[in-house]
């Protein structure tokens, strides 16, 4: 396959930034995007050019940490998958492929299509945990009885692999999917309850905090997230949250 | 509870049980002008009502002014600050590809009802405010002076709707309104957390509401336009 890839290339946080044009050849249908990624960037290491940085690691849709908004979509043009996931087979040849990093204030770009995605750690870090005592008589979670319904839930949430592609998708790059589901998964278990009301508090407010703009429930976050997490986290948190609120 | 409205989910509760609210004032404003479809007096009599009643007046209507300008500017202070949250654009998006034109484009269609409202209120709230509280007349009829010559706003109603164009202009506002409402009814759900069993059932209320009730009103201006 012959393509041209417009790429958004810059130096650092500071530069302005732009689209670079690169065509690239010889690209075989089976490779991973990632995988075509690293063939022009082996060209433009061979040429003495700086090559395309990147974010990637399990490159199985495990870490989420690849980050790539590709023609207009965040991990591409298929859906419940991520960008590492993403085959050439799903282009055709002589294509032109816009690749840019997420947009969002509260995910400044550090370089070229890698982007700072540290404001969800400071979101997960204000509440989104359970505290356990390590007295030595702490009991075992599999005794405690919970609903299938929950179990299953709460399971649904927790495989959200904070990518980001919800506040990527967004038009207005809100988080409320991400928080949602790390609100959920503790929410609906027993072990989760105990602190209910400080986390979803504490958490709301550093999204706030960080620079998400707020939910209009377009619904793209959960059309786009290679989980699958759904709106349906979203509505739980707002109740959350409403019902600590009033609570004080 | 202090400073809810200071965070992003609770200026998100507070629009949309304003919306919600705007609704309900929706569907008995409708049923009114509905009257006037198929009973003058009838019409006339509700209007006067509505007019004159001191509860209607005193209370229920600066609830309403309140109702509106703050769901105006709670939804201007929300988009000013979606648009904050992003300072650069994609260069490529296919925003259609994971979300409807409506929910996309609320403030368009927002700005276009608020408009609109403009031209009702002059059309008519600025007018009976005139009427009654400027020149002093409570009667409510056409002619002050004679108790006979009945109640003026049926007539009025269809004076209105005489122009072609006036028509055509609340045409497409109650199209861009059934926009509006198609993507904000049930948006109004998620957002004050609502997730039951019932939930299916009102989402598909919301639709029949969000397309009935502007066409009711769209009939009601073509109704009196063609008849009078």
């Amino acid at each position: 396959m012959n393509l041209t890839l417009k790429i958004w290339r810059q130096k650092d946080a500071n530069d302005k930034g732009k689209i670079v044009d690169y065509p690239v050849s010889g690209i075989s249908p089976d490779m991973s995007f990632l995988e075509m990624l690293d063939v022009l960037n082996q060209e433009l290491i061979e040429k003495g050019e700086s090559p395309v940085a990147f974010d990637h690691d399990c490159r199985e849709g495990i870490c989420g940490t690849c980050s790539l908004y590709i023609n207009g979509r965040a991990h591409g043009p298929a859906t419940k998958i991520t960008a590492c996931q993403l085959h050439m087979r799903s282009f055709k040849d002589g294509d032109t492929i816009y690749i840019e990093p997420w947009r969002a204030k509260a995910f400044p770009v550090i370089k070229d299509l890698i982007v700072d995605r540290t404001s969800f750690d400071r979101i997960q870090q204000a509440g989104g945990f359970i505290s356990v005592n390590t007295s030595g008589n702490t009991q075992d979670a599999n005794a405690i009885p919970i609903e299938k319904e929950n179990a299953d839930k709460a399971f649904d949430a927790a495989t959200c692999i904070g990518c980001g592609a919800c506040v990527a998708s967004c038009k207005n790059s809100s988080a409320m999917l991400f928080v949602s589901a790390k609100v959920s998964q503790f929410a609906l278990l027993p072990q989760g309850q105990v602190e209910a009301t400080d986390r979803v508090l504490n958490m709301v407010k550093q999204m706030d905090e960080e620079g998400f703009g707020n939910c209009t429930n377009t619904g793209a976050c959960e059309v786009e997230c290679p989980k699958g997490i759904s709106l349906e986290n979203i509505a739980r948190m707002n109740r959350e949250y409403l019902a600590a609120s009033f609570k004080g | 509870m202090s400073g809810i409205l200071n965070s992003s989910i609770g200026r998100k509760f507070a629009m949309a049980l304003s919306a919600l609210f705007l609704m309900v004032f929706l569907v008995m404003h409708v049923s009114i002008n509905f009257t006037s479809v198929f009973s003058e007096e009838l019409f006339n009599n509700l209007s006067h009502f509505m007019g004159t009643n001191p509860l209607v007046q005193g209370l229920m209507q600066p609830i309403l002014i309140f109702g509106v300008v703050f769901h105006f500017v709670m939804g201007f202070i929300l988009e000013a600050k979606n648009r904050a949250s992003r300072s650069v654009k994609y260069a490529s998006n296919s925003a259609k590809d994971n979300s409807t034109w409506m929910s996309r484009n609320m403030l368009l269609t927002g700005v276009v009802v608020l408009a609109f409202l403009g031209l009702h209120m002059y059309d008519f709230w600025v007018h009976e405010m005139t009427v009654k509280y400027v020149e002093g007349d409570m009667s409510g009829l056409i002619d002050p002076n004679n108790a006979e010559s009945g109640f003026r706003y049926y007539e009025e109603l269809r004076e209105k709707f005489v122009s072609p164009v006036r028509v055509g202009i609340y045409v497409v506002a109650f199209v861009l309104l059934a926009l509006h409402l198609l993507h904000g009814f049930n948006s109004s759900f998620q957002s004050i957390g609502a997730n039951n069993k019932y939930i299916k059932g009102l989402k598909g209320f919301s639709k029949v509401y969000s397309i009935g009730i502007p066409a009711l009103f769209i009939f009601i201006a073509v109704y009196h336009h063609f008849t009078h």
